[in-house]
């Protein structure tokens, strides 16, 4: 075989280039999937929303203008221009409220899913590389875990760490992290038995070397996918606690707790309801899309017709 | 077959151990002293104290404590609620029909719409009907059921005035509780107008617990479908002749139920954690509600065992799913 001038230039490819050329690939199977580029383009707006929360909000989230109490929207009889969405039972403005909630549901997504995503990827590192009584122990455990319906063992977590924010995300973070050991596991055992893994061994890796610099990168893609997922369902459970009383205490705005607030209100003010859980219904819903893309451009195993 | 089965429950012996030991180490980590937690705020004399220590076998170390727990459990002690005083398992017996009742009709619907709505969009895909199901599906996945729950008395009860907003039956019935679900309890009472308000007051909570498995189940229909028409013996069938009705309601849709009926299963934990926020909406005197309640009023003999019977029950339901799945697929069973 000679060499053409073609496969001589790929071989000199920069680093760089291979990451520029494998994000446009991924880009090109993601915007396949019209639905996950308008998913992605919805979480990006709300990512700007919350990093300019201060800036975009009319009022402050936790001021309450007496004089202002229930007002409903601006397009409904008795609202105001200054209050777009109305305000709830004691005068704080719902838009700006929303406004600052997405902070809290962003925050939450981000701090459990990287609680999760990390210890699950350790767990299952040592159980895939192990293997033998190591996986043993730590799968039964996991099994545990997975016995009891997420929301109740992290509402029982919560009951015994205590309610507040901290600890809901703490709690939800445990009950998810068994689907990224059990994920990284299955990943790391099928890798293994590839023969890099064993050249690499062969070539004087050590043991941490191998787990985490030769094998865990070959294993990223089902866990990109699952942390996406587990974004949208930590967003939604913890606006769950919230509401249940468990998760961010009043008068925080997080989306949960305000739909909490508003419960008694609800044959009166409409409104109050009606937004905190379309905000919570939109972010969840882009995330999964995204995610459905996501799967499909990281993953065309998992890929779904 | 037996094998099969043994090794299954073989298999479930440690993870139910494990749930033991969740349960019962607990109340261990809660802040505080147990017999200090039980006297409530009476607060107790140190002899007191030490009495009820040695009664409540606080005394011995951690292990034996285990194994008392243990051994109670066997004997099918639960413990007795801090509030009302009564047996956790008797509470649990008596509240557990209304969840059950709840979470059957919630399935029931999630099946009956979710498979054909998964079929018709798998027949006809790329459709109008396909994108605009699979849409809808995709909103019910991620749909925050609480408010939902919320939508819909607001609806329904607020704007409408069709449905009541709380509670199993309307007050003015009352009659003797045979088998605790309240659909059959009203017709066996007699009672004219007794079930219709049973159903009514049924309808929304179980719509509200039924949404999320519906989605599942159509995404999960409509996927198995797919997979199945491409198959050899699908095409094979409509070689031969056959009626496209035929081939999809013989060959395609049986194998393809073999997934879908796994879902369903394993929908249970989901319908668990669902009943958990549609009874404390709907003000539903079931399980979910129960636990709610007890960890509100910090019940913890109430929520220890209430944690570790509900775990226990969807444990059981997933080994029926399980074993249904070896029944109605022996490839699995070998292996």
């Amino acid at each position: 075989m000679t060499d053409t001038p073609q496969s001589a230039a790929t071989v000199r490819l920069s680093d760089a280039a291979i990451f520029r050329r494998m994000l446009a690939e991924f880009w090109f199977y993601f915007s396949q999937n019209r639905g996950a580029v308008v998913g992605l383009a919805v979480f990006a707006l709300l990512v700007v929303v919350a990093v300019f929360a201060p800036l975009l909000a009319p009022h402050d989230p936790t001021v309450q203008y007496r004089e202002a109490l229930l007002l409903p929207p601006v397009w409904q009889e008795g609202g105001s221009t200054s209050y777009l969405l109305g305000t709830d039972a004691v005068g704080r403005d719902i838009l700006s409220r929303l406004i600052f909630g997405a902070q809290y549901s962003l925050f939450i997504g981000v701090v459990v899913v990287s609680i999760a995503l990390v210890g699950g990827i350790v767990i299952g590192l040592l159980a895939g590389f192990f293997g033998g009584w190591v996986d043993s122990v730590i799968m039964r455990v996991m099994d545990v875990i997975l016995a009891f319906p997420s929301l109740l063992l992290a509402l029982v977590l919560v009951a015994v760490l205590g309610p507040g924010l901290t600890n809901a995300m703490i709690a939800i973070a445990i009950v998810y992290q068994p689907h990224f050991a059990r994920l990284t596991r299955a990943a790391v055992m099928s890798e293994m038995k590839r023969e890099y893994v064993t050249a690499a061994r062969v070539a004087g890796a050590g043991n941490l070397r191998l787990m985490f610099r030769t094998i865990l990168p070959n294993c990223l893609a089902p866990l990109i996918v699952q942390a996406t997922l587990s974004f949208s369902s930590a967003v939604l459970d913890s606006a769950a606690l919230g509401f249940l009383g468990m998760g961010a205490q009043p008068p925080a705005p997080e989306w949960g707790t305000m739909l909490a607030e508003a419960r008694e209100f609800i044959l009166r003010a409409w409104w109050v309801v009606t937004f905190p859980g379309l905000a919570i219904l939109i972010s969840v819903l882009a995330i999964n899309v995204m995610g459905d893309g996501l799967r499909d451009a990281l993953d065309p195993k998992l890929k779904r017709s | 077959m037996v094998r099969f089965i043994l090794s299954k429950l073989l298999y479930l012996v440690p993870t139910f151990l494990g749930i033991t030991i969740i349960a019962f180490s607990f109340v261990r980590i809660l802040p505080g002293d147990p017999v200090l937690l039980m006297a409530g705020e009476r607060g107790v004399t140190p002899e007191r104290h030490a009495e009820l220590s040695a009664q409540l076998g606080y005394d011995k170390p951690v292990v034996l404590q285990y194994f008392d727990f243990l051994g109670r459990l066997m004997h099918g002690d639960f413990g007795n609620s801090l509030v009302t005083k009564k047996p956790v398992l008797s509470e649990f017996l008596t509240l557990f029909p209304a969840t059950v009742e709840l979470g059957l009709c919630a399935i029931i619907i999630a099946t009956l719409i979710g498979v054909p709505v998964g079929v018709m969009a798998a027949i006809r895909r790329g459709s109008w009907f396909d994108q605009i199901s699979m849409t809808v599906a995709l909103v019910g996945f991620s749909m925050p059921i609480f408010w939902w729950g919320l939508l819909l008395i607001i609806l329904f009860s607020g704007i409408l005035g069709w449905t009541p907003v709380s509670g199993r039956i309307n007050l003015l019935y009352f009659f003797p509780n045979v088998t605790g679900f309240m659909l059959i309890d009203s017709v066996l009472s007699g009672q004219k107008g007794a079930f219709a308000s049973a159903l009514s007051h049924l309808i929304l909570p179980s719509i509200v617990l039924a949404t999320i498995p519906l989605a599942v189940i159509a995404r999960q229909t409509r996927s198995a479908m797919l997979e199945v028409m491409s198959e050899d013996y699908v095409r094979t069938a409509r070689a031969k002749g056959m009626p496209p009705f035929r081939v999809i309601g013989i060959h395609a849709l049986r194998n393809a139920m073999i997934p879908v009926v796994t879902t369903i299963g394993l929908q249970i934990g989901v319908l668990m954690a669902g009943a958990i926020l549609t009874e404390t909406i709907f003000s539903w005197p079931g399980i979910g509600k129960w636990m709610i309640d007890s960890i509100s009023r910090r019940d913890y003999p109430v929520v220890q065992s209430g944690l570790l019977l509900i775990a226990a029950l969807v444990m059981i339901v997933n080994l029926l799913v399980d074993l249904t799945y070896g029944l109605i697929n022996p490839r699995i069973r070998v292996k």
